[in-house]
């Protein structure tokens, strides 16, 4: 019993450098939070700020019109991204009903690819395609069309624009979750359904999506606590006064309250009330997982 | 699966082909133009390019290499994937392994202490804030310390080990090997398949990243490709100039336009990722997978 303890001891040790590290990294960090109460500007040494209550809250609330077009940009983006949320697990359908092994193979190793380059890329890309002597708007004038199109400056588009971004980079990547996922439905099922009779598309419908229903359901829920993440390397990089009426979203309104107005406790204010309301989500939907499915999700 | 012969299947099946071919060539076909565009030649690539390069010329290539900042970006660049890639993976596998041993105490809460740092966010400006605070605003170990202990990785290694034969373990612990031995020489061998797939995620996460760049570091010398290029677009016509006349033949001025440069350094910038990429794929997927397993 003594030498369990001092081996478990001897373990705790070990593994208190690591400990005291992620300490440092992602909770102090949190400590930056006491100044979302506190009237510091730029240049002030941490000392000198005062404690304000809730005041920075407050200016939020006062900057409502603006806060609201925010929260309206995040909402949609992210409800376009929920009501688009089978496109994975149709496609990895479509992947799977595929005969050729090699064809197969190209769709797979081709549209993973977008998932492994930077927001960065993803701009020159869109720039060489769609700017206006773009790709696009070449074959356009080739072809004879005298409209061109410049969907990097639409205004009226640019949800749907920038949810097409997304899917282009995304899709394939998430589809082989899905992939995975019918490889492991039990093939006793599709001989049975055929043995009844069921057609190709009926299999699909009755044994394919309900096996992978499940792993959709997971992710779904995981899609929802993540509603206020639109994530900050997109907006950042696609922002542009034309299209900044629908592109400000809330991860870029706290890089804009902050860093561009250098108003860093409104901006910790905002971060703070985005952080929580996240973990909350997250959590009211894991207990909602494991009540329906009995399992949780993280 | 019985292959489905009706008029109906085979129309399917023509839908299905169509559809996955043009999807994949739009995954593809950004990529191969930039590349035509980048081996043409600049002025006639402008009046417009589809399958072939218009003339050839490798001018802009020449103009973007003969400034330091791309040679000093790109070794900025791949200095940091391969240090951040071994600190994310010696650190992370080695506190897994801890975290697998029941016997240690608070066990459970040191696991969750990190996990939890996945979902805890304190935000851009108290990032912001404790990173100048610990001294690494222009400071290369801003791009690879905070990967050290990657709760993620952790997940994934943790998983991984547990599914690995207790036996072999506690054989080597009978002939009395120490916790780093056993580490080194039974965890670590074991763990190929997942430590090869973590290895894949660190470096290309760690090639894309730039947002620690922006914000914290402002030295021309630590400057990191993906911000070059990023900066490029802001001011391709301005680096048009210095290019040109950091080239001794007045006449290739011409040769360059603010377009083919950032087609040139985006080429750059993905070419490693593309010529890496098919190789590694299989670790992508393997690592997907596991994480599914949730930790």
């Amino acid at each position: 019993m003594r030498t369990k303890n001092r081996e478990g001891v001897k373990l705790l040790l070990l593994a208190l450098p690591f400990v005291l590290f992620v300490a440092a990294f992602c909770y102090v960090p949190l400590f930056g939070w006491a100044y979302g109460f506190t009237d510091y500007r730029v240049g002030m040494s941490l000392t000198e700020a005062n404690f304000v209550g809730f005041d920075n809250f407050l200016a939020i609330w006062q900057n409502r019109n603006e806060v609201f077009r925010v929260m309206r940009n995040t909402f949609a983006l992210s409800f376009i991204g929920l009501i688009f949320s089978p496109l994975p697990m149709i496609f990895a359908i479509m992947i799977n009903e595929v005969s050729s092994t090699k064809f197969k193979k190209i769709v797979q190793t081709f549209t993973t690819l977008p998932n492994f380059i930077s927001w960065i890329v993803v701009f020159t890309l869109a720039f060489a395609m769609f700017s206006s002597d773009g790709m696009v708007n070449n074959a356009i004038k080739a072809l004879g069309g005298t409209q061109t199109i410049n969907p990097l400056g639409d205004n009226d588009h640019a949800w749907m624009f920038q949810w097409a971004l997304a899917t282009w980079k995304t899709l394939g990547w998430s589809a082989i979750i899905y992939i995975a996922s019918i490889a492991g439905i039990d093939q006793e099922l599709y001989n049975a359904a055929q043995v009844d009779g069921a057609n190709r598309f009926q299999q699909i419908l009755h044994v394919t999506i309900p096996g992978l229903q499940p792993t959709f359901f997971v992710l779904l829920l995981l899609q929802i606590s993540n509603i206020l993440s639109n994530g900050f390397d997109q907006y950042f990089i696609f922002y542009n006064p034309l299209t900044a009426d629908k592109l400000e979203v809330l991860d870029y309104y706290v890089y804009k309250i902050g860093v561009l107005t250098n108003n860093y406790p409104q901006s910790i204010a905002l971060g703070m009330l985005k952080t929580i309301v996240s973990v909350v989500l997250l959590f009211s939907a894991n207990s909602l997982s494991k009540k329906i499915r009995g399992e949780s999700i993280v | 699966m019985k292959k489905n012969r009706s008029v109906a299947g085979k129309i399917a099946n023509v839908i299905l082909y169509i559809l996955l071919t043009v999807f994949t060539i739009m995954c593809i076909y950004p990529f191969y133009y930039i590349i035509i565009y980048s081996l043409s030649d600049a002025n006639q690539a402008a009046s417009g390019l589809f399958l072939l390069p218009k003339g050839f010329s490798l001018e802009t290539y020449k103009g973007i290499f003969l400034l330091n900042d791309i040679p000093q970006a790109l070794l900025i660049s791949v200095s940091r994937s391969i240090l951040g890639a071994v600190i994310a993976i010696l650190g992370s596998s080695f506190f897994a392994y801890l975290v697998t041993n029941p016997k240690m105490i608070g066990r459970r809460f040191v696991y969750r202490f990190v996990v939890l740092t996945m979902y805890l966010n304190a935000g851009l400006i108290p990032w912001y804030m404790t990173m100048k605070a610990y001294g690494l605003q222009n400071n290369f170990l801003l791009y690879i310390l905070p990967g050290l202990v990657t709760a993620y990785y952790v997940i994934l290694i943790k998983t991984y080990i547990e599914s690995l034969p207790r036996e072999l373990e506690e054989s080597a612990l009978i002939d009395g090997a120490g916790i780093f031995t056993r580490y080194l020489q039974i965890i670590m061998p074991l763990s190929k398949p997942i430590i090869a797939t973590i290895a894949v995620y660190a470096v290309v996460g760690q090639w894309n990243a730039w947002t620690d760049n922006y914000f914290l570091v402002s030295d021309a010398k630590l400057q990191t490709l993906q911000m070059i290029l990023y900066n490029y677009l802001n001011q391709a016509n301005r680096f048009q100039q210095m290019s040109s006349s950091a080239m001794d033949a007045s006449a290739a001025a011409s040769m360059i336009t603010p377009t083919s440069v950032k087609m040139c350094v985006t080429v750059v910038v993905v070419i490693p990722i593309m010529c890496v990429y098919p190789f590694l794929q299989r670790y992508f997927v393997k690592g997907i997978m596991m994480g599914a397993v949730k930790g």
